[in-house]
Formats: structure tokens, C-alpha cells, sequence
């Protein structure tokens, strides 16, 4: 009886990953594809494999700097998130003080806001300070989704840790700094990893700020893809390309903390 | 018990300035343009509440508030059933779990326009795989031209990329559950179903909760996808709010209703989330009680 | 309620070679019908494993274990009917504490006027008849291991009751409540009780037979006064009593033996104990000597603590081993700093060879004075 339920759950999960999976198993055979073939034949796997669409991406400034830039500005991103969030958390989970709650309260909010409500305040916000197309306005930006994150992930984390700790080390001389970079720091490694993870994504995925605010030096990937209408036509074989190359930073990225996902998840704020 | 402690708001400094940065004066100056008709540069009338008024009155808004409820609504009925399905079905240990993890989660960290994108090719009659085996089984489709096939599409869009979020979450409350819950519901003789419904389901109520306002939340705000696959239309079948508020803002510039439609846009959510977030925090209470 | 026979061992791998590849090293063990049992040990020491092995949680990767004579190695916990109470209490969070203790006899379709009776007494046992229809998820954690436990005592036909250290979570002033509790169970319903902790006092006074286990092996079965008198294993010497045994170097001296240079055993009493290279004797058992005295040692008092009702005297022999002595306070306690000499040598002393016992009081010391 176990086993009859067992395959069911099997073939349960086997369907769902072959849902999942083939959209970009189709994305990923276009890339392969030249424009004529796509528009001319229907066929599960490329009959003229060619290289020619990625080349392009990898040769073309226009395209190869849209990852540079986005790599860039999420990178800074999550550095000053994690940044400012790792006190604010131990703060929030240590201590209370005035108005603890409410603070907590409208951080999250932030992360609630429509982006659209902020396009064009940001727009003229960031021509004011003359920070239009440049990595760190659009870095700047996405803190205010990420920070509310990143602060709410690591305090969850930061709870599980008993206060005894921090008190054993306190006798033990330690000063504050270097407890927390020390002891601290390492024992919510899971959290930070769990809170990095989640800051790149929804970094790396955001399309209208990060539209909105760059032009030209520092236009990313999304923005670059989402014109590469010519008078020929949609160039699907290099869209799908530049779409799959997209995909492969998130794939590192959660190769590198899958062990931290199940772990870190569970002793969070669950 | 916490100890108080007034200078921890010296560590909380930074992050409060980020984000009121990125929050506070925007907000400021959406709250400026709300209460002003901005005729020109030069000329700005204090109008008071009168594009509260309009925005109110419109119809188009209304329709797109509805539209925007039942995409929600719908959105939360399949993917959090199905997200605490998946989670149940991906194995618990090893290798398999690394790999599963890996292929789950990938719909989540494409792009939000790459999502529309895949989606658009896949749709298509002519070049899509989904689009073309439904043509070849005789099945109308038309996402572009046909509102129920377009709803359908959007819908199905954002079940692919964000049913992992759910399931994700749900997968790493049940890895927190331990053993010895299980081991004691076989001795006690409880079915398959009975450890569902008496002891997973009850210690994922956390996790299920942050799933269920995550996705509420980020579904009432959604913008991208559904603006690249059907760019709100056919028609405006399926232009949420967002896309609302972004057609007036930036298409048409009516800075002031935009503006004042923002603000709305903005407290409806807040007023949703709130909501759900004390709830969210009673239950958190509760089930911190138990060991 | 069973009689539960033991032949097996249990090994990490496959392949068993030595001594260390093996969780629990070959044993047999019986547990008698309505017993009270404690397995006690220090934590890695394979207790766990042995009670996941009786209860069916673990396979026994080779050997057999037996219910009443019958072969139940291949069966599940639930096939076997045991009861099983968990290191932190496992409950149901979303039911009350009567549906909690009513859901094992639910399960197997119980009449629902039995399950009644059966939950009311059960609770009236457990003295939470006033809580059944309070959530259980809002109690305190002793509530809820009592409400483990109900769930276990609920099934009539229950073969036994295993505990995996089940008072881990409760507040220290609580514990002495349960334990009572569950002596009033044992002598109520006389059931097999198989209990497993590091506490010595929770296992002397809980059990009648207790099983001292030291790195996978079961070293010594027997009541709290045969583990006190005549610890058969220098583990248990070390392991019972606060504090436990003082283990003294043997060494032999011409036919005599000899602690730190002084003769304690002439060689006529040596004969009886051969091959002895440890003396053990009990600081509750130490006294202090004339100087000079048969069977005596010369000490440095390092310090002497009142405890209240006795004096604990640590000092060093002459070769360096710490000696403690529990001295009554009505006499002359040496201070530190000072010399004294303390007998060794009693009627409750003991010998070992290579951690074994060989001989125990008295044998050892005939002709001897105190």
C-alpha cells in the first residue's frame, strides 16, 4: 500500500517538473534555432543546431553589457542590504524599544508597495541627486523591497539563536563587533545565505525600476531584451538566447545555497 | 522577555534611512501630485481631493479593480493547494532533494519579462509547443485575440512561475517537522491522511501563512509578465491594476488622478496586508507555546 | 504486557570488523513481564538505539527480538503495540487533550462509549481530568508529556511503555512530580516500563533493575544497591554515586599490593583477588585511619566542602590520584593543606582486573581491622 502511494506521489512530481521544465526546454531549443527555421518548420530539437544567436550576444556590446550591468547592480545590492539589515535584525531580535513594532510593521510594508506607485517619483528623484543611469541608483532602489526582506528573514534567523550566547560572550570580554563577526555572524550563516538568495532574485528579476532609471550605461539585461524588436521582425532565436543566459546566474546562485534552502527555511521565521 | 534597550535604535538607523529614502520621499511627492493639477511646469492648482473624487468615479478603474480581485483570488486557489502538493511530493534526503530543489525553484529566478517572453513563444500557434499542440488537437487558442484564452494564459503563467514560492516554503516546514512526530503517529496507528491533517498541515501554518500573504500581495501588484505576453489586452481583458496605474501615469501623464490612484492603490494593499499580517502573528503566538 | 527477550546487535555498516563499527555490541537481555526498567548511560552510549530496537523504530541489523516468545524483529512499532514518550512531548497540536488521548483507540475503531470510559480513567490517572477539553497546545510541557504518555497507557492491550528520556524538557521542580507519577502508574497498572536517561537518580529511583550501558555495551544489570555495592565494571564504579568510585592504582609489591608505595594488601589477602590492578572503594565508604593504619593510605588534603550532611574531602595520594571521602560531620575533618590517612581498605572495597570485577568486599580483607 505504501509503494502504490509512493509512485503516485513519484508520477505526482514527475508531471509537475515536466510542466515546469519544458517551457524553458522550448526557450532553450529556439536558442539553438536560426530565425528562419523557427518561423518555417515546427520541430521538437533544432535540425540546424547553430551557435550563431549566443555569438551575437557575446559580441555585441549592446547585449553582452546588459548582463555586466545587471550583474552589477544586484551585486551592490545585496552587499548593502545585507549590510544595513544585519544590525537592524539583531536589533529587532535582541532588544525592544520604542516603537519596535511599528518600525518592523512599516518596513514590511515597504516590500507591499506597488513599484508602480514609485516610477516617476523615483524618476525625478534620481534626476534631481543626478544619479539617472548608473548601477547605484538602480541599487539603490531595490532596497526598498529587499531591505524590509532581508531584515525580516534575518531576524526570524537571528531569534532561533538563544540570547545565551551573546551573554557567554559578553563575560568572556568580548566587545560587540567582534562577537558578532566572530561568534554571531557565523552560526545564522544559513540565514544570510537564505536572505542573500532571495535579494538577488528579486533584484536580479525586477523590470520597471530598473527600466525606468537606467538609459544607456547602465541598462540591463531585461530592459535589452524587451527591445529587440527590428523591422525584420521579433529576433526570437537571439531573444531566447539572451532569456537563457538569464537563467544561468539564478542557476549558479541556487546551486550554491540548495542545501541552505530546506535547512535555512526551517529555522526562520517558521 | 526582551530587554529594552533605546540605543538599539542607533543599529535600525541604517536601515531606516535606506528605506525611507527609497520610500519616504517618493511618497511624499506622489502625496504632492495627488492635490495638485500640474498644468505645466509653471502652473500648479491646489485641487484639494478633487482627483480623489474622479479616480473613484471611473469606471475603467473599477472594472480594473475587480479584474485585479478575482486574478488574486484565483491565483491563491491553485497555487497554494498545489505549492503544499508539490511540497509533500519532493523527496526529503539526498541527491534527489539537491536535484529537485534545483528544477523546482528555476521558474523563480527567471526575469519577470523573460517569463512573459517564454510564455509568449510557448502560446503561439505558429512557433510555441504548448500553442501548436493545442491548433493540432483542434482546441481554439488565441491568447492575443480571445479574453478567456488570454485570462487562461496569464493565469496559467503565474500558477509555472510562482507555485515553487509556495512549495518552497511548505518543503522547508515540513523538514522542520521532526522525526519523532511521525514516529509516534505510526505507533498511534493515524492514516496517511490523519499525519496530513493533524500534524503537517497544522506545523506548516506558519510558512503558510507568509505564502499565502507573499503571493497575495505580489499577485495584486503584478506588472510584468501579463504586460509582456498580452500587454493588457485583448482589449483590456487583462489589465491589472498596475498596468492601470502605469497607463495613466506614463501613457497618458495624468500625473494628478495617477497620482491619487497610486495613494488608493497603495492603502487598499496595506489595508489587505495588515490584516492578514496580524493574523499571521496571532497564529504565530499560538504555535509559539508549543515546543 | 510482554516479556521481551533480546539476542541481536546492531552495527553502522554491513561489515562489522571492530568493536567500534558496532552501535550496540552483541548482547541478550530479558525484560520481565510488568518490569520496571532503566537503561542508563552517558549519551552515545547506544541506550537510544536499544530502545528503538525494542519498540520497532530501528531493525536490529542482525540478531532477533522477542514478545512473549514470538519473533516480532520484522514488525512496526504499531504491530507490536508498544507505547513510545518522546525527549520533548509530542502532541496533536490542533486537538483537545481528550481527542489527543482518544486518537490511538479512534484509529483502531474502538467503540466510542469504551473510548470514553478509557480516556476518563486514563486521565483521571494522569490527574488532568479538569483539562480535557483545554487545547493542548496551550499547556505547559509537563501537561503535554503526561498527555504523550496517556496516549500510550489509552490502548488496553499495550505490551509495554518505553521512555526516551522523557523529562528532558520538564522544569527540575516538576520532574519529581512525574517520576512519581509514573511509579504510581507502574504499581497501578503493572505494566513493562522500559526507561532510558543519563540521570542515575532518575534511574535508581525509577526502576527496579537498571542497565548500565557504556559505549554500546550493556555493562552491568542490577537493583540501585547491586550497582552500589558491587559495580561489576569500573564504568558503573565511575559512572553511580556522587561522587562515583575512587578507582586506585594496584601495583604488586613481592605478593603484596601496593597504593602509591604504601602495602594496603598483605600478601595472604592478595591471593584471594588475582591479577588485581585496581582498587575500588566509595567515598561514602572512606574513612579516615590512624596513621600507620592496616589497609590505610597517607593523603594531601587539597580541600574539605561541608555539604551539609556531610563533609567531602578531596585530597591527592602520594602518586597523584585524586581520593574523595564523604566523612560524617560529627568528628575531626582535616582541613586543607593538611595530611591525613584514609582506609582503603574495607568491607565494601573492590578489586578489578582490566576493568572487571574480580572481587568485592570483605573477601579481601579477612584478618584485617577497619
Amino acid at each position: 500500500m505504501d509503494d502504490k502511494r509512493f509512485r503516485k506521489r513519484t508520477l505526482l512530481l514527475f508531471a509537475y517538473l515536466v510542466f515546469a521544465i519544458l517551457p524553458v526546454y522550448w526557450m532553450i531549443n529556439m536558442s539553438f534555432k536560426t530565425n528562419e527555421e523557427i518561423l518555417a518548420a515546427f520541430s521538437l530539437w533544432p535540425r540546424h543546431f547553430t551557435f550563431d544567436h549566443y555569438k551575437l550576444i557575446f559580441t555585441d556590446e549592446s547585449w553582452y553589457s546588459g548582463y555586466i550591468n545587471s550583474i552589477e547592480y544586484v551585486a551592490i545590492n545585496v552587499v548593502i542590504a545585507l549590510a544595513v539589515a544585519l544590525p537592524a535584525a539583531y536589533a529587532f531580535s535582541r532588544y525592544s524599544f520604542l516603537g519596535d513594532k511599528h518600525v518592523f510593521f512599516w518596513l514590511l510594508t515597504n516590500r507591499m508597495t506597488p513599484p508602480a506607485v514609485f516610477l516617476l517619483p523615483f524618476f525625478q528623484l534620481y534626476t534631481t541627486l543626478g544619479l539617472m543611469d548608473t548601477h547605484i541608483a538602480v541599487a539603490l532602489a531595490h532596497l526598498l523591497f529587499n531591505v524590509p526582506l532581508a531584515v525580516w528573514i534575518l531576524e526570524g534567523f537571528m531569534s532561533g539563536i538563544p540570547r545565551e550566547i551573546d551573554e557567554t560572550a559578553y563575560i568572556d570580554g568580548y566587545s560587540f563587533p567582534r562577537f558578532f563577526l566572530t561568534i554571531f555572524v557565523p552560526l545564522i550563516k544559513a540565514g544570510i545565505g537564505v536572505a542573500a538568495f532571495f535579494c538577488f532574485m528579486f533584484s536580479w528579476v525586477e523590470l520597471l525600476m530598473a527600466r525606468t532609471l537606467t538609459s544607456v550605461n547602465a541598462l540591463p539585461i531585461v530592459a535589452v531584451m524587451t527591445r529587440t524588436v527590428s523591422a525584420s521582425g521579433m529576433d526570437w532565436g537571439t531573444l531566447a538566447a539572451a532569456g537563457v543566459l538569464t537563467i544561468v546566474p539564478g542557476a549558479i546562485v541556487i546551486w550554491f545555497v540548495r542545501n541552505y534552502i530546506a535547512k535555512g527555511f526551517a529555522m526562520g521565521r517558521v | 522577555m526582551k530587554p529594552v534597550n533605546q540605543k538599539a535604535w542607533l543599529m535600525i538607523l541604517p536601515v531606516v534611512v535606506c528605506v525611507a529614502f527609497s520610500a519616504i520621499l517618493p511618497l511624499m511627492t506622489v502625496v504632492n501630485y495627488s492635490v495638485q493639477d500640474i498644468i505645466s511646469p509653471e502652473r500648479r492648482v491646489f485641487v484639494g481631493t478633487e482627483w480623489f473624487k474622479q479616480v473613484m468615479r471611473d469606471d475603467d478603474l473599477h472594472d480594473a479593480l475587480v479584474r485585479q480581485i478575482v486574478y488574486s483570488l484565483s491565483v491563491l486557489l491553485v497555487e497554494i493547494p498545489l505549492g503544499i502538493g508539490l511540497a509533500l511530493a519532493m523527496p526529503a534526503k539526498g541527491w534527489r532533494a539537491s536535484a529537485t530543489l534545483v528544477l523546482v525553484a528555476i521558474s523563480l529566478l527567471i526575469p519577470w519579462n523573460v517569463v512573459g517572453t517564454i510564455w509568449q513563444i510557448y502560446g503561439r500557434t505558429d512557433i510555441g509547443l504548448l500553442g501548436a499542440t493545442l491548433k493540432g488537437l483542434g482546441i481554439a487558442y488565441d491568447y492575443t485575440g480571445n479574453p478567456r484564452d488570454a485570462w487562461l494564459t496569464v493565469l496559467t503563467m503565474d500558477v509555472w512561475h510562482w507555485t515553487p514560492l509556495v512549495a518552497l516554503l511548505c518543503y522547508a516546514g515540513l523538514r522542520a517537522i521532526p522525526d519523532a512526530y511521525y514516529q509516534a503517529a505510526s505507533i498511534d496507528g493515524a492514516s496517511k491522511f490523519a499525519v496530513f491533517r493533524f500534524i503537517q498541515l497544522p506545523k506548516m501554518r506558519g510558512v503558510l501563512m507568509i505564502a499565502v500573504l507573499l503571493r497575495f500581495m505580489d499577485s495584486f501588484m503584478i506588472y510584468t509578465e501579463p504586460f509582456v505576453l498580452t500587454g493588457g489586452g485583448p482589449g483590456n481583458s487583462t489589465t491589472f491594476l498596475s498596468q492601470y496605474l502605469t497607463q495613466k501615469a506614463v501613457g497618458q501623464f495624468d500625473l494628478g488622478p495617477a497620482a491619487a490612484f497610486s495613494l488608493i492603490y497603495f492603502l487598499i494593499i496595506l489595508l489587505l496586508c495588515f490584516i492578514l499580517y496580524t493574523w499571521m502573528q496571532r497564529v504565530g503566538t499560538v504555535s509559539e507555546g508549543q515546543t | 504486557m510482554s516479556r521481551i527477550d533480546l539476542d541481536l546487535a546492531h552495527a553502522y555498516k554491513p561489515d562489522p570488523k571492530t568493536d567500534d563499527d558496532y552501535a550496540l555490541l552483541p548482547l541478550k537481555m530479558s525484560f520481565d513481564d510488568g518490569g520496571a526498567y532503566a537503561l542508563l548511560g552517558p549519551s552515545g552510549c547506544g541506550k537510544t538505539t536499544l530502545l528503538n530496537i525494542v519498540s520497532g523504530l530501528v531493525r536490529p541489523s542482525q540478531g532477533s527480538v522477542k514478545y512473549d516468545g514470538v519473533d516480532v524483529t520484522a514488525r512496526t512499532p504499531q504491530q507490536r503495540n508498544i507505547a513510545q514518550v518522546f525527549q520533548f512531548p509530542v502532541i496533536y497540536d490542533t486537538m483537545t487533550v481528550a481527542d489527543n488521548l482518544a486518537f490511538p483507540l479512534r484509529n483502531r475503531g474502538v467503540a466510542p462509549a469504551r473510548i470514553k470510559e478509557r480516556v476518563g480513567r486514563i486521565a483521571e490517572m494522569l490527574e488532568m481530568s479538569h483539562q480535557l477539553d483545554v487545547r493542548a497546545a496551550g499547556l505547559a510541557a509537563d501537561a503535554k508529556q503526561k498527555i504523550s504518555l496517556g496516549r500510550g497507557l489509552v490502548r488496553e492491550d499495550v505490551s509495554a511503555v518505553l521512555f526516551d528520556e522523557p523529562l528532558t524538557v520538564i522544569d527540575p521542580h516538576l520532574k519529581w512530580q512525574l517520576r512519581r507519577k509514573l511509579k504510581q502508574i507502574h504499581h497501578e497498572l503493572r505494566l513493562t516500563l522500559i526507561y532510558v536517561t543519563h540521570d542515575q537518580v532518575e534511574a535508581l529511583t525509577f526502576a527496579d533493575q537498571v542497565i548500565v550501558m557504556t559505549r554500546g555495551r550493556a555493562v552491568q544489570v542490577g537493583t540501585a544497591s547491586e550497582l552500589f555495592e558491587r559495580p561489576q565494571h569500573t564504568f558503573v564504579g565511575y559512572f553511580i554515586g556522587s561522587p562515583g568510585m575512587n578507582l586506585l592504582a594496584l601495583r604488586a609489591n613481592g605478593g603484596a599490593l601496593e597504593v602509591a608505595g604504601r602495602v594496603v594488601v598483605d600478601a595472604a589477602a592478595a591471593a584471594a583477588v588475582p591479577g588485581a590492578t585496581l582498587l575500588g572503594v566509595r567515598p561514602e565508604y572512606v574513612t579516615l585511619a590512624a596513621p600507620g593504619a592496616r589497609g590505610a593510605i597517607p593523603v594531601a588534603v587539597l580541600q574539605a566542602q561541608d555539604i551539609g550532611t556531610y563533609w567531602l574531602l578531596s585530597t591527592r595520594a602520594a602518586d597523584g590520584t585524586t581520593v574523595r571521602a564523604r566523612l560524617h560531620p560529627r568528628q575531626a575533618i582535616p582541613r586543607a593543606g593538611d595530611t591525613a590517612w584514609l582506609q582503603v581498605d574495607g568491607p565494601h572495597t573492590c578489586f578489578y582486573a582490566d576493568e572487571r570485577l574480580i572481587a568485592a568486599g570483605g573477601q579481601a580483607t579477612e584478618g584485617a581491622t577497619a
